[in-house]
């Protein structure tokens, strides 16, 4: 039986359940020296000194180094995308600040000692003289005449400008002609990705071979070793970067960050092994962030509900630098899908990247996808109250249709295959209007507000064409590698360039190696994270572990067969032509009785003793895989929510996500992907936002400020599929990975509206904490009309 | 470091017994290292994570005594003469312990790092509440943070432990 579509338990459990996964932070070498950093406390200051020698003195103490001494030595760490036409303002990131620091946690000096006691002694003995200067936070603030600027060289603060889709001359044509206009200002909050395991970095340099190994939590550490080599200055070849068990990432493991860095550095100086943990507090002001859009956003239609333009302006916080993959985020990843699901014929999109006084900005799970899908979906709700539709109803109008595919959007992306309709209605369908309705009432009685969120979404993921990667100017190819090594027992190892941190690929790519070559699971090893055994690879994100590593995977399992196939041919003395392989032994088709195990193919493509002419001995092949397209996931999910209008708060009574990513190779591992990414875009749109005071403190600083979803908050999570497969990938896969985190925000906004629409409360910005609802609820006039009594009088 | 400052480090080190997945640790320690510490680096039992550092993760959770604790809220020195159960020596020789099995089963993980803590927050609340309902796992759950799974399948696994562990004491054939 095919192991494929099946919810097969996971291979990487068995070392994780039992306390033997080997996370970075684990690594404990000999000598082994402990690094600590010091960090900015101001948000904007000039360096006046930093003064090192008292802890220089301290017993155990190895290393101090400041940004003067490595000043020359270590290359600015350099940003990985830059968009073209996008007049993007780069600047140098020091790994540790020269001269100014730009953002409380920017760091200054790293000390290096014996022990964490004697690293932490010796951290606060480091002097450092500070003159505070004026900073800015907010975009809207770093944007203004004569704000104080982050980088002398970049006025007006501005990263990066950046226009899509057709002139904004077009498009405000377009909207003045529209019979109904809505227009909604947005804030994207910031938010702190905060993965369970903390950042992690250990570098052992080797002399006699000049070789430096730095074990990095990395979700890509072909790109580490790439960015780490350049800013060492040290031949690539000589650099191993090894991803070992990563704790969780959401895209805040991409870049290559300042810690890792210097502790390599610090390594190849001391030639001691040099580790550095992150501590939680350091991962709130040290770790990048995620979103951060102000956005002025404006879409047209006709009465009855079919829309015609959308106006996005919006200006993105980048942070004091521009992090590894940070400008593509509220650009490519953003501008290019801002019309949704929708067919919408005139679309414009101007994104001004800002730089400001604040932690660095990059990927967070979906990064770009989330705030377009956000917006979108937040016009269309309002849109529909503006014409009195029903939103289902206006979304159905202009979803684009099953007969449309592939579907070129007015941003010039061509969206590949899809059944938006039928994941509408799968979705609706288990809503039950007539459970919803009985709801209602019973929350009334009760003096509660009942709302129905709806949100349907496509994702552009998968990434992507590498032709497409250097269009957009994502400085990295963007396809994937994979090798096949059958060994002489019929034994297969599998070396992927994917570089997964919870995703389970161990286990699918297994599944698919078991389908093909017809052997067990157990079989199988799919080894990935390490430079010097995987040739290539750019690593996990973007929901395209599976679509183009999964990809590679297929197309070298294919060559593989190929060549088994071969030896086959020759010991059955048939031709190539008539020999199949099913289920593990290949036969010659039609005569049951003449065939040979593929394990036992494998021990003469080993043995050589007699191979066809010209078959090399051994059983192995490798694919590198380019997709010829992004992939399209999308999916319509519902939340059914209950206001206290007493407290504002909120309960979560339903949620329905339907989604379509493909064929599930592993249903299970799918709807985990699912459930996690669905709690956590609730948890953008309830609980989770970072905020700075005027002086640029951070003051949601720790998890004791910093709100993240228990299990106490969520109801089950109802979940369906659809399988409708991709149309230009071996496997048909589309990305299931930041699907949940893109569609729940707004649904989870849409449905607090809907219950608040009664009074008359029409945007809210997140994220919507009982406080924030319940003053929105007084400044409604709510509670006089009702007379005092908090009847609810929808 | 000074022979003076060596000879004060030594006299501040206090002796302790922990006997540690049944086996009996015996040792001098700083009187400031946190049991999560003493675990990880002194006996090398990385299994216990240390996610952060208010005691908010709950990816340090082990069991001292059979009672629920997060090991970065107490001293080493403050288990001595306790027995300490980490993952590491959750299950019975090559046996899963239940709830090892039912997280596998119910894909309670993903990354794998909360999984030690929620693991034995599991196990401990199946002592002190053999059957709870769905709610009360999801309240007993508060300890930890889980940012990969969304927490369904960890309320799943255990209610499936629950279940297990009921197997377990009632004899087959019963």
């Amino acid at each position: 039986m095919a192991l494929r579509g099946q919810s097969v338990p996971r291979l990487e459990d068995a070392r994780l359940i039992t306390g033997r996964g080997r996370y970075t932070a684990d690594i404990q070498l000999a000598g082994q020296l402990t690094a600590l950093m010091v960090r900015s406390p101001h948000a904007h200051a000039r360096i006046r000194s930093v003064d090192g020698d008292r802890a220089r003195a301290l017993p155990g103490v190895h290393a101090v180094y400041t940004g003067q001494d490595t000043k020359g030595v270590l290359n600015p760490i350099p940003t990985a995308w830059l968009p073209p036409g996008s007049d993007l303002a780069t600047t140098d990131h020091p790994a540790l600040a020269w001269d100014v620091v730009r953002y409380v946690g920017d760091a200054v000096a790293m000390v290096v000692a014996d022990s964490l006691a004697a690293a932490r002694k010796a951290r606060d003995l480091i002097e450092v003289d500070y003159e505070p200067l004026p900073a800015v936070t907010g975009v809207t603030e770093a944007t203004a005449p004569g704000a104080p600027l982050v980088h002398e060289g970049v006025p007006g603060n501005r990263a990066l400008f950046w226009h899509a889709g057709a002139s904004t001359d077009e498009v405000e044509a377009a909207l003045r002609q529209a019979e109904v206009r809505v227009r909604l200002p947005l804030v994207q909050q910031r938010l702190i990705p905060n993965p369970m395991e903390p950042r992690a970095a250990v570098a052992q340099y080797d002399p006699s071979t000049g070789k430096l190994t730095l074990w990095a939590t990395s979700q890509n550490p072909h790109i580490h070793r790439l960015l780490v080599a350049g800013v060492l200055g040290l031949p690539e070849h000589r650099v191993r970067v090894i991803a070992g068990d990563v704790g969780g990432g959401f895209g805040s493991k991409i870049a290559c960050y300042p810690d890792e860095v210097l502790v390599a550095h610090a390594a190849r100086e001391l030639r001691r092994p040099v580790r550095w943990v992150e501590e939680r507090r350091e991962h709130f002001v040290a770790t990048t962030h995620g979103r951060d859009h102000v956005e002025e956003v404006e879409l047209g239609g006709t009465r009855d509900g079919i829309l015609t333009a959308l106006k996005v302006r919006a200006r993105a916080n980048l942070g004091a630098y521009l992090s590894t993959a940070a400008p593509g985020v509220p650009t490519i990843l953003f501008g290019l899908i801002v019309n949704g699901a929708y067919d919408i014929p005139h679309v414009a999109v101007d994104v001004e990247g800002v730089y400001t006084n604040t932690t660095p900005v990059d990927a967070y799970r979906g990064a770009g996808r989330p705030e377009a899908t956000f917006l979108i979906e937040r016009l269309v709700d309002r849109f529909a109250r503006e014409v009195g539709m029903d939103p289902v109803e206006v979304r159905r109008r202009n979803l684009v249709a099953a007969d449309r595919f592939p579907y070129t959007n007015a941003l010039g992306i061509t969206y590949d295959s899809g059944r938006y309709h039928a994941a509408l209605d799968r979705a609706l369908a288990m809503l039950d209007p007539g459970q919803v309705s009985r709801h209602r009432e019973e929350a009334r009685r009760q003096g509660r507000l009942l709302g129905v969120g709806v949100s349907t979404y496509v994702e552009m993921c998968g990434l992507g064409p590498s032709e497409v990667a250097g269009a957009v100017g994502f400085q990295g190819g963007l396809w994937e590698h994979a090798l096949v090594r059958v060994l002489p027992t019929g034994k297969v190892m599998v070396m992927t360039g994917a570089s997964p941190h919870g995703q389970g690929e161990e286990t699918t790519f297994a599944q698919l190696v078991a389908d093909r070559l017809g052997c067990s699971l157990d079989d199988v090893e799919v080894m990935h994270g390490d430079t010097d055994l995987v040739s290539m690879g750019w690593g996990t994100y973007g929901s395209r572990s599976t679509a183009v590593g999964g990809g590679a995977l297929s197309v070298a399992l294919d060559r593989v067969v190929d060549k088994a196939r071969q030896v086959a041919a020759h010991t059955l003395e048939a031709s190539v032509g008539d020999v199949v392989l099913e289920a593990g032994r290949f036969y010659v088709q039609g005569v049951q009785d003449r065939s040979v195990a593929f394990a036992e193919v494998a021990l003469k493509a080993h043995l050589a003793w007699s191979l066809p002419a010209g078959v090399e001995p051994g059983l192995e092949a490798q694919a590198s895989y380019n997709p010829t397209n992004f992939t399209y996931p999308y999916g319509t999910h519902v939340a059914v929510v209950e206001v206290d209008p007493e407290t504002g708060d909120i309960h979560l009574r339903r949620y329905i996500a339907v989604d379509d990513c493909g064929p599930r190779i592993n249903p299970m591992i799918v709807e985990g992907q699912v459930r996690g990414g669905v709690v956590q875009g609730i948890g953008q749109a309830l609980w989770e936002g970072a905020a700075y005071d005027r002086q640029g403190q951070l003051v949601t600083g720790s998890l004791m400020d910093y709100a993240l979803p228990k299990a106490r908050f969520f109801p089950p999570i109802e979940t369906d599929a659809l399988e409708t497969p991709a149309a230009h990938n071996p496997l048909g896969v589309k990305g299931v990975g930041e699907t949940g985190t893109i569609a729940a925000t707004p649904t989870i906004v849409n449905a607090v509206l809907d219950a608040l629409a009664p009074l008359g409360i029409h945007n809210l910005d997140m994220p919507l904490t009982p406080e924030r609802v319940w003053q929105a609820i007084e400044a409604s006039g709510w509670k006089a009309a009702a007379g005092g009594q908090g009847g609810v009088q929808a | 470091m000074t022979e003076e400052a060596t000879a004060t480090q030594v006299r501040q080190e206090i002796p302790i017994t922990v006997h540690i997945n049944g086996a009996a640790q015996s040792t001098a320690i700083a009187p400031n290292v946190l049991l999560s510490e003493f675990l990880r680096d002194h006996l090398a039992l990385t299994g216990t994570h240390v996610g952060c550092d208010t005691s908010q993760c709950g990816a340090c959770t082990v069991l001292v005594d059979g009672r629920v604790v997060k090991s970065c809220t107490i001293l080493a020195v403050q288990a001595d003469g306790m027995s300490v159960t980490t993952v590491e020596g959750l299950r019975a020789g090559s046996v899963l312990h239940p709830v090892q099995e039912a997280f596998r089963a119910h894909h309670a993980l993903q990354c794998g790092f909360c999984t030690p803590g929620a693991l034995m927050l599991a196990a401990g609340l199946l002592m002190d509440n053999p059957h709870p309902t769905r709610s009360e796992i999801r309240e007993g759950l508060d300890g930890i943070v889980c940012r990969c799974t969304g927490y369904e399948n960890i309320v799943e696994a255990v209610a499936d432990a629950a279940e297990r562990l009921a197997e377990e004491v009632r004899p087959h054939g019963a």
